[in-house]
C-alpha cells in the first residue's frame, strides 16, 4: 500500500515534469498559460479582437486615425471581387497606408460558416490576396502588408443565415502599429 | 487496514493536488452521448452486474460501462437491473433458463479481483442465452486508472464475439472546443475516450486551432494553431504535451494528413502568393515535396491505405470536387466525386474501400459515403454537417453537425441504421477525429 502511493506520486511528479518539459522548444499550452503566441506582450495575438477599427494596442497616431474609417470589405457568396461599393474603402485605405512608409497591416480573409473548414482557408486566403493586390495597385510597399486567411474560423458575428454570413465574407485590413 | 486507508488518501489528496497545479487540466466541454437511433431489431443482452472489489477498483462499475457501450452502438437492447431476479457472477451460479425466459439472447457475467500490489484482475464469461454455452472468456490486468479502459476493452470482446466485427471502444477521439463569443472566443484541442469520458486538453488558445489529425500510432497529434496571427502547423505528443512547429512559412499552412507509416506530412501550402497547393514534408527530414501545382485550390489531403494515393479537394474544375493522383506520379489526377456541385473534405476508411466527404443537397452540407469509384449515399440530414472522420473499425463515422445553432458532434453507422449526438454541456464542440486502435 505505502509502496503503491510512493510509486503514484512519482509516476504523477514525473508526468507532470515531462508535461511542463522544458526539452521541447515550446512549451506545451496548459489551460493556466495563454497559448505560446505572446512573444511580447504588448502583441495582439493573445487577444486580439480581430476588428480593424482596434487595431493592435490602439496607441499611435496611425491605428488612432484608422479607428476613424472602417477597413472591412465585404464579399458575395463564393466570391473575391471586391465589389464597387468598396472601391473607395480599399482606395482611402490605400492613401492611409501607403502616406506613411513605416505603417504595417495584416489583411484577414474570412468566409461565412458554410462548407468545408479548410477549403474556406483557401477562400479567405484569394479575398485576402485580392484585397493586397488592389492596395499594391494603389501604390502601397508589399512590405508594408502580411496577409491571413482565417477562413470561417473567427466570424464577426455568431449565427447561420443570410445576415450573419453576409457580414462574416470579409477582409479586415487590422493595423500593426 | 486503517492506517493503509490512510495512507492511500493521503497519497490521493497529494497526488491530486499536483494534478491541480502541473498537468494539463481536466477540460471544461464534457461530452454526453445521446443515442438517436438504433437498429430496429436489437440483439438483447444481459449484462449482470460484476463482483466488485471495493475500493481498489475506484468505485467503478465496470458492467455498467460495458452495458452503456453495447447500448450505445444501436445494435443491443440490455437487461434493466432492476429486472434481474439474481446477479450471479460466474457461469456456474448461472439458471440460464431464466435469462432465456426474460428474452435474453446473451448473458455477460464478471468479477473484478484485487490480487495485490494495487492491481486488478477482471475476469468475465460470455454466454448464449439459448443453450448456456459460453461464447468466450476474458481477463484483464489493470490499476484503478486504467480500469475504466479495461472495461471498454470487455465491450470490444463482447461486441467482436456477437456482431463479428472489432468494436472500437476503447479508443479515443481528438476534438475542439469553442468558448464564448465573436470576437472573444477561446479554442481548446480536447482528447477524451470514444465515450466522451476523460477529456483532456491537450492545447488553449485564444485564437483558433484547427483540423486534428493523429498519427497512426496514436501517440501524436498533428494540428493548425494561428497562436501568432499566422498558420501553422505543429505536431505534439499527447502523452508528454511535447511540441513541434513543423511549418511555419509564409501564407496558408494547413491540413495536415499523417501518411500511414507515419513518417510524412500531406499538408497545404500558399507561400506568398496565395495559391493554396498541396506538398509532402518528411518529419525526419524536413524535406519538402511539391504535389499539386495549378491555380485552383488544392488542399485537404487524404491518404490511400496503402500510403500510395491522396486524395483531395480542388476547385480546379470551378467548384470543389474530389480528386485522387498516386504520390509517385503527381501529374495524373483523377476526379472521384460527381453528381454534386460541391464535394470535399474526403477521408479514406480504414480498410480503403470507402471514400466519405461533405456534399452539398441543395442548401445542406451533408456527410456522404461511396466506395472510391461507385456513387454517393448521404447518410446524415443536418444543414451544416461536416469533417466525417472513420472508426478505426470502419463501422461509423464521427462528424461535426450543428443542433439548435450550437456545434455538436454526431456519429452515423456505415449502413445508416444507428445515430448519436455528442453534445458539450458548455460551448460548442466541432472537428472530431477519431483515434486509432491502441497499439498493445
Amino acid at each position: 500500500m505505502r509502496h503503491h502511493a510512493i510509486s503514484t506520486l512519482l509516476a504523477i511528479g514525473l508526468l507532470a515534469l515531462a508535461g511542463c518539459a522544458g526539452k521541447s522548444a515550446v512549451k506545451p499550452a496548459t489551460d493556466n498559460a495563454p497559448a505560446a503566441s505572446a512573444v511580447g506582450s504588448g502583441q495582439t495575438s493573445g487577444d486580439a479582437s480581430g476588428t480593424a477599427t482596434t487595431g493592435a494596442t490602439g496607441e499611435g497616431g496611425v491605428a488612432a486615425a484608422a479607428q476613424a474609417e472602417t477597413g472591412i470589405i465585404y464579399f458575395d457568396f463564393d466570391s473575391s471581387e471586391i465589389r464597387p461599393e468598396f472601391v473607395d474603402v480599399v482606395a482611402s485605405q490605400a492613401r492611409r497606408i501607403r502616406g506613411n512608409a513605416s505603417v504595417r497591416v495584416r489583411l484577414e480573409g474570412h468566409t461565412d460558416e458554410r462548407g468545408s473548414r479548410e477549403y474556406n482557408i483557401g477562400l479567405g486566403e484569394r479575398r485576402a490576396q485580392s484585397v493586397r493586390r488592389a492596395l499594391l495597385l494603389q501604390g502601397v510597399a508589399e512590405a508594408q502588408l502580411a496577409t491571413v486567411s482565417y477562413g470561417e474560423e473567427r466570424p464577426a458575428v455568431a449565427g447561420s443565415g443570410e445576415e450573419a454570413w453576409a457580414k462574416n465574407r470579409r477582409v479586415e485590413i487590422v493595423y500593426l502599429n | 487496514m486503517y492506517q493503509a486507508m490512510m495512507r492511500r488518501l493521503t497519497g490521493l489528496l497529494v497526488a491530486t493536488a499536483l494534478a491541480g497545479a502541473l498537468l494539463p487540466g481536466v477540460a471544461r466541454a464534457e461530452l454526453q452521448i445521446d443515442i438517436t437511433q438504433g437498429v430496429s431489431d436489437p440483439i438483447a443482452i444481459a449484462v449482470v452486474p460484476f463482483a466488485r472489489a471495493v475500493p481498489a477498483d475506484g468505485g467503478l462499475d465496470v458492467a455498467a460501462v460495458v452495458q452503456r457501450d453495447l447500448e450505445s452502438s444501436g445494435r443491443f437492447r440490455a437487461m434493466a437491473r432492476g429486472s434481474m431476479l439474481a446477479q450471479p457472477t460466474r457461469t456456474a451460479d448461472v439458471q440460464i433458463s431464466d435469462w432465456r425466459a426474460a428474452g435474453n439472447d446473451y448473458v455477460v457475467v464478471g468479477r473484478v479481483l484485487a490480487t495485490g500490489n494495487a492491481e486488478l484482475q477482471i475476469e468475465c464469461e460470455l454466454l448464449n442465452a439459448l443453450n448456456g454455452q459460453q461464447l468466450g472468456s476474458r481477463r484483464y490486468t489493470a490499476t484503478a486508472a486504467t480500469l475504466r479502459n479495461a472495461a471498454h476493452q470487455l465491450s470490444d470482446f463482447v461486441y467482436e464475439q456477437i456482431i463479428g466485427t472489432r468494436g472500437a471502444f476503447a479508443t479515443r477521439i481528438a476534438y475542439i472546443s469553442v468558448d464564448g463569443q465573436p470576437p472573444a472566443q477561446r479554442f481548446q484541442l480536447i482528447v477524451a475516450d470514444a465515450d466522451g469520458e476523460n477529456p483532456r486538453i491537450v492545447l488553449a488558445s485564444r485564437l483558433p486551432i484547427m483540423s486534428p489529425a493523429w498519427s497512426p500510432d496514436g501517440q501524436w497529434l498533428a494540428y493548425v494553431s494561428f497562436e501568432n496571427n499566422v498558420s501553422a502547423v505543429y505536431v505534439q505528443q499527447v502523452r508528454s504535451g511535447e511540441r513541434r512547429r513543423v511549418s511555419a512559412r509564409t501564407g496558408v499552412n494547413g491540413a495536415p494528413a499523417w501518411s500511414p507509416d507515419g513518417q510524412t506530412l500531406a499538408l497545404t501550402l500558399s507561400g506568398s502568393g496565395g495559391n493554396l497547393d498541396i506538398y509532402l514534408l518528411e518529419l525526419a527530414t524536413q524535406k519538402l515535396t511539391r504535389i499539386t501545382a495549378d491555380d485552383a485550390i488544392d488542399t485537404e489531403p487524404a491518404w490511400s491505405r496503402d500510403g500510395r494515393e491522396l486524395y483531395f479537394t480542388s476547385d480546379r474544375a470551378g467548384g470543389p470536387q474530389i480528386y485522387r493522383l498516386e504520390v509517385a506520379a503527381p501529374q495524373r489526377v483523377q476526379r472521384v466525386s460527381f453528381g454534386a456541385a460541391y464535394n470535399a473534405r474526403p477521408r479514406i476508411s480504414p480498410d480503403g474501400r470507402l471514400l466519405a466527404y461533405v456534399t452539398r443537397e441543395g442548401a445542406a452540407y451533408r456527410i456522404a459515403v461511396q466506395e472510391t469509384a461507385g456513387s454517393a449515399r448521404v447518410l446524415t440530414r443536418g444543414s451544416l454537417d461536416e469533417s466525417p472522420s472513420f472508426a478505426p473499425n470502419g463501422m461509423t463515422l464521427i462528424y461535426a453537425g450543428r443542433q439548435g445553432g450550437q456545434g455538436t458532434l454526431a456519429t452515423v453507422s456505415i449502413d445508416g441504421q444507428v445515430t448519436q449526438r455528442l453534445k458539450s454541456d458548455q460551448g460548442e464542440v466541432r472537428e472530431p477525429v477519431w483515434g486509432p486502435f491502441a497499439t498493445p
